[in-house]
């Protein structure tokens, strides 16, 4: 580590957000989006009756007795499968499409999800280091704006389609993602009323302790009717059921992706599962207490020698972010599709004031407090 | 139309004498004679009777172009007569109609006496009842009676489709045999001639084909031999069944038990495509129906045409369409390449080794237009044509409009044989007569051919086109026809001729296209097309229409309808029919 | 006919109860997968279905008891086929003599199309003969489409022997030879 001591600092800094930032998107997130994947095919089987993925097999390690089987069975191979499948398939563009926009807009879908980790605090700190790739004070102001750069993916794919169902997809995201957007911030606003700060960090270290000794200190306690908003919108702008109306299999065919196949097809779904991991650990820092756990001390701070702490740190985040992904998978299998003019009926009519009333509210309550 | 002079039946001079009488109730007056088998008049018979009041009387052993046997009882009918006093006076009603006696079983009068329709004459005032129930009765014991011996075994029996067993017992048969003793078993498969097979157990003995054959071709070869339930049909021993009408017999056995060694076993009746055309072995032009499927030829069959055949054709004739599914067929348009040509006819006039010059395959467009260029730019008087007798009259007309243009010497080649009593003709082009009408060959055919055999040798003809006929056979050795410029030959299989044509054009069977003939006694017949012509081979009125079209100028029709039209309007012989008066038996024209 | 819309109250209106209860359906059918009762559904290739009687699988043609090809040539198996999938070539008088000396006549060949084949079973009904039967086949597979066209010798071994009790031809047979009939001609 000596060489690592004697460079600049501009430079260490440089060199650890790198390391930090291809930690987190190969070694967590992309893993995570092939095995959410595999999660969701499972879950859905077993609410289904079904078994679900469990043929592939990989030559040495289904050799082992046992376990090898089991981990077949349990389809632990199939997203790499999968993945070199839509390698392999045959990337076709149709002809009539508008190419460039064609091209683009996969990328455009799924790079948003990606950047938005960058604000989100994953860990307390490990070793010296802070566990989250920037620690912006405007964090959440930050991710807003990322996220909503991921409808132009979606409203792209279907102009450049050009073809009726991707198309109509396309119209339905913008409408959707756009109403979504404002009952989403409208629900966070509360939040930082109580916070008093839009870093990140800072709310989760609001959300250490407990309230009479066993009710942790998290803002979903605080702000239930903020969470219940968050969540359904988080639904919404994931494009998930109830909300996947610019997908909808049954009536748009596949909607914007209709034509999309091969690896740029695999983009999309990426894209949608990125956006998923995303929401969750949105949540999770918002509203479930970030990496803290208000017992056995872990609501603190690693000390920069507590290397045990700071890696319970950063499991507690994904085991808390991994309940929050079940609960995804989960709802996609039990309810049916909205209507479209239902679902604009929820987003303006209902959760838009719910949300206002609920920044009112707690502006008397936080007013009455001070008082 | 010209028809009204050529009705077939000789009705009888007007005033007719009729009859009334009463069928199902239903008063009918119907003539009091009418013709027998032979055209002769007889006295009505109730079968006749009941056939013009629109009821069926089920036969097996009627026919009416054969003599009366009665002998298979299925026609009987329950009937009434009236009753009369012993004053030879009618007997009345209470309302004056007169009173009717059922006919009935001396002794036994419960039992209604029934009669053979088809050999029982009418007279005045009788009633017959083909529908009432107890005529019904009497058809289901007939019919159960026949079916005592037979060995029902329909999925193996050509015969199935159009048995008239099958058909009557679905309409009068029981669902079930009561006969549960062992039928009596007779010979199967028994070779009566060399295109027929017996078998025997199918059999109903209804005698019609030993009295065709003993009375229509007067060939007397088969009767019954044995006794009671071994009854059987054979050939007089020592004798075959071998005359040239013995398919007929086929034909009219209304059971599986003649079957044509030809059709036995081949496909099933049910899925033959039925067109209506002409037998092209002589100048008769029997009517007969083509029977094929999935554009193959099965078999022929006569089609009853009064005014030609009848309902007959002779074996020859029938059995002449394997050719059409040959598969040597000429199916490619080839043309020979103009340099090979020449060097070709070159060579030959030295070394006449008469080598098989090489052939290229084209399309017809550039063929056509090959050709047309040619014939365009030749002198008058150096055309020759000779055309066929097998050809249509529409062909014919569009050569003779070929010939005229080109100022060409035109003929077509003779064949003759002999004729019998019956049918065959000795006249073996099935158009000669429309040839003559044309106007493409003169009353003594062939006499043109020589001429232009000469003409080619003087070096005065130089292109010569020919259709359908091998003139290698005629007098054009194959080294006078390496002397012409052009050889255009058009045929359906190849021959000495095709191989040295510098133009060759696969034309159609006249199963494969449209078309009409006129047969020897000036019967203008049409026929329709059956299958679809092998390859690019096209029929040949429809290429003819294009090259005339090209070389004269002048537009003409592209269907045969419009085509015969025009000839009918062209020719003298045909002034005045359109295509679609001609009808399915034809119409006479004036030769 | 008119339906009268129930009026939501207000507990059905708030939605919530309802997706209470939709994760209670989905929660102990997962429980049920997972712990109690196992899948419903049948991993194919290793556990197959037991075909129930009367099934209306791939027809095949059958052989007598004596191995003798039951089919006699109708043909009317191929008249009756809805989808046009069996192609039968009649012996022709010059074609091969049948297995049964008496019944007179054979396929020369005999094809079905099983890509065409819709199972319906109309050619069993109308055999004369019994000699084609749907069997439990209903997994056909193959490479290509020449592939999936079964021929006379195919067909013939899927289907094997079929014990028919009436015998027709072996009686026909034997009343023959008793009345010296058989065979008719040296």
């Amino acid at each position: 580590m000596d060489w690592f001591n004697h460079l600049n600092p501009d430079l260490q800094f440089v060199l650890l957000s790198a390391v930090k930032v291809l930690a987190v998107l190969f070694l967590a997130l992309l893993p995570m989006v092939a095995y959410s994947v595999l999660a969701e095919r499972k879950i859905s089987a077993w609410i289904q009756d079904r078994v679900g993925p469990n043929r592939v097999a990989l030559p040495l390690l289904s050799g082992i007795p046992f376990l090898g089987s089991f981990l077949t069975r349990l389809g632990i191979w199939q997203p790499i499968a999968d993945g070199v499948k839509s390698f392999l398939k045959e990337d076709f563009t149709p002809d009539h499409v508008r190419k460039i926009y064609f091209w683009l807009a996969p990328a455009i879908t799924l790079i948003p999800a990606f950047l938005t980790v960058a604000v989100i605090p994953f860990g307390s700190t490990l070793g010296a280091q802070k566990m989250v790739i920037a620690d912006l004070n405007v964090g959440i102001l930050y991710s807003f704006g990322i996220v909503s750069l991921g409808v132009y993916g979606i409203v792209l794919a279907g102009y450049a389609s050009n073809s009726k169902y991707p198309f109509l997809g396309g119209i339905r995201s913008s409408a959707q993602m756009i109403s979504y957007e404002i009952a989403m911030g409208m629900s966070v606003v509360s939040v930082f009323m109580l916070v008093g700060d839009l870093n990140l960090s800072k709310v989760i270290e609001y959300q250490a302790g407990t309230t009479l000794g066993f009710i942790p200190n998290w803002l979903v306690f605080k702000q239930p009717v903020a969470f219940v908003i968050f969540l359904v919108a988080a639904f919404a702008e994931t494009n998930r059921l109830p909300f996947d109306l610019p997908e909808s299999e049954t009536e748009l065919v596949g909607g914007y992706n209709t034509e999309y196949s091969s690896m740029k097809f695999a983009l999309f779904f990426m894209g949608e599962y990125a956006n998923m991991i995303v929401s969750s650990a949105m949540m999770v820092t918002l509203f479930f207490g970030g990496w803290t756990l208000p017992f056995f001390g872990l609501d603190q701070r690693a000390e920069s020698a507590q290397w045990l702490t700071g890696l319970a740190h950063i499991g507690i985040f994904v085991a808390k972010m991994l309940v929050l992904m079940v609960v995804f998978i989960w709802v996609r299998w039990m309810l049916p599709r909205f209507r479209y003019d239902q679902l604009m009926d929820l987003g303006w009519r209902r959760f838009i004031p719910l949300a206002l009333a609920n920044i009112l509210a707690t502006a008397v309550v936080l007013f009455l407090l001070n008082k | 139309m010209s028809t009204a002079a050529t009705t077939e039946t000789k009705p009888a001079p007007p005033p007719v004498d009729t009859i009334k009488i009463k069928v199902d109730g239903r008063e009918i007056e119907v003539p009091k004679m009418m013709p027998d088998w032979q055209g002769n008049l007889q006295p009505t018979t109730m079968l006749q009777a009941c056939q013009l009041a629109a009821k069926e009387v089920p036969h097996y052993c009627y026919h009416p172009k054969l003599p009366i046997a009665g002998n298979c009882r299925m026609c009987l009918v329950e009937f009434g007569l009236p009753a009369m006093g012993p004053d030879r006076k009618l007997l009345l009603n209470e309302d004056g109609t007169p009173k009717i006696t059922k006919q009935v079983l001396p002794y036994e009068p419960q039992t209604p006496r029934g009669a053979i329709a088809c050999a029982t004459p009418i007279s005045p005032g009788m009633e017959i009842y083909p529908s009432s129930p107890a005529t019904k009765q009497m058809r289901e014991g007939i019919l159960e009676s026949l079916l005592i011996n037979h060995p029902l075994d329909c999925p193996i029996c050509d015969q199935a489709g159009e048995c008239k067993l099958q058909e009557y017992s679905v309409e009068h048969g029981q669902a079930t045999s009561r006969f549960v003793e062992a039928k009596v078993h007779k010979p199967k498969a028994v070779d009566l001639g060399p295109r027929i097979l017996l078998d025997d157990e199918r059999c109903i003995l209804c005698t019609r084909c030993i009295r065709f054959t003993k009375d229509i071709v007067g060939d007397d070869k088969l009767g019954v031999v044995n006794r009671g339930s071994y009854n059987s049909i054979a050939a007089f021993p020592g004798t075959t069944f071998d005359n040239n009408y013995t398919l007929n017999t086929v034909d009219i056995c209304p059971v599986g038990a003649l079957t044509s060694k030809d059709f036995r076993f081949q496909m099933r009746v049910w899925f033959l495509k039925e067109s209506k055309s002409l037998c092209t072995s002589c100048g008769t032009g029997c009517n007969l129906t083509v029977g094929s499927r999935e554009d193959k030829i099965y078999r022929f069959e006569p089609r009853e045409n009064n005014a030609v055949n009848g309902p007959w054709m002779c074996d020859a004739g029938r059995l002449n369409y394997k050719w059409v599914g040959r598969a040597d067929r000429l199916t490619e348009v080839l043309v020979q390449d103009v340099g090979q040509a020449s060097r070709l006819s070159h060579s030959s006039e030295k070394s006449k080794t008469g080598a098989t010059p090489v052939l290229r395959k084209t399309t017809w467009t550039a063929a056509l237009s090959e050709i047309t260029e040619k014939l365009k730019k030749v002198p008058a008087g150096s055309v020759a044509i000779v055309g066929s007798a097998r050809q249509t009259n529409e062909e014919l007309f569009l050569l003779g409009k070929l010939a005229k243009k080109l100022g060409a010497l035109t003929d077509s080649v003779p064949r003759e044989g002999e004729a019998d009593k019956l049918l065959v003709s000795a006249d073996r082009n099935p158009n000669s007569t429309g040839a003559r009408l044309t106007g493409l060959c003169f009353t003594e055919m062939g006499i043109h051919l020589p001429k232009i055999a000469d003409g080619i040798k003087a070096g005065k003809i130089k292109t010569l086109i020919v259709f359908g006929e091998d003139v290698t056979k005629h007098g054009f050795g194959p080294d006078l026809l390496g002397r012409l410029d052009t050889l255009i030959v058009s045929d359906i299989l190849p021959n000495a001729t095709t191989r040295l044509a510098h133009y060759l054009l696969p034309g159609c069977a006249h199963a494969e296209k449209r078309g009409t003939f006129v047969n020897v006694k000036g019967r203008l017949q049409k026929f329709i097309k059956a299958v679809e012509p092998k390859g690019d081979a096209r029929p040949e009125w429809e290429f003819l229409h294009e090259l005339v079209h090209h070389v004269t100028g002048h537009n003409g029709f592209v269907s045969i309808e419009g085509l015969f039209n025009q000839m009918a309007h062209e020719v003298p012989a045909f002034h005045g029919l359109e295509w679609a008066k001609i009808g399915d038996t034809g119409v006479t024209v004036q030769i | 006919m008119i339906v009268k819309r129930e009026k939501l109250n207000f507990w059905e209106r708030l939605y919530l109860p309802a997706l209470a209860g939709g994760l209670k359906v989905t929660a102990t059918h997962l429980v049920n997968t997972l712990f109690k009762r196992g899948a419903v559904t049948m991993e194919y290739p290793e556990q197959k279905w037991t075909v129930p009687e009367g099934y209306r699988g791939a027809p095949y043609l059958v052989k007598d008891q004596d191995g003798a090809t039951k089919c006699v040539s109708c043909q009317l198996c191929e008249f009756v086929c809805p989808p046009k999938a069996i192609k039968i070539t009649p012996p022709g008088l010059a074609g091969q003599t049948a297995d049964r000396a008496n019944a007179e006549k054979m396929p020369l060949e005999f094809e079905i199309n099983m890509l065409r084949c819709i199972f319906c079973g109309f050619c069993q009904e109308v055999c004369p003969e019994e000699a084609i039967f749907l069997m439990k086949d209903y997994s056909l597979t193959g490479t290509n489409r020449a592939e999936m066209i079964y021929n006379k010798e195919k067909l013939l071994e899927l289907g094997g022997v079929h014990h028919d009790q009436i015998k027709k031809w072996e009686h026909k047979l034997d009343e023959a030879k008793e009345q010296e009939m058989f065979p008719v001609k040296d």
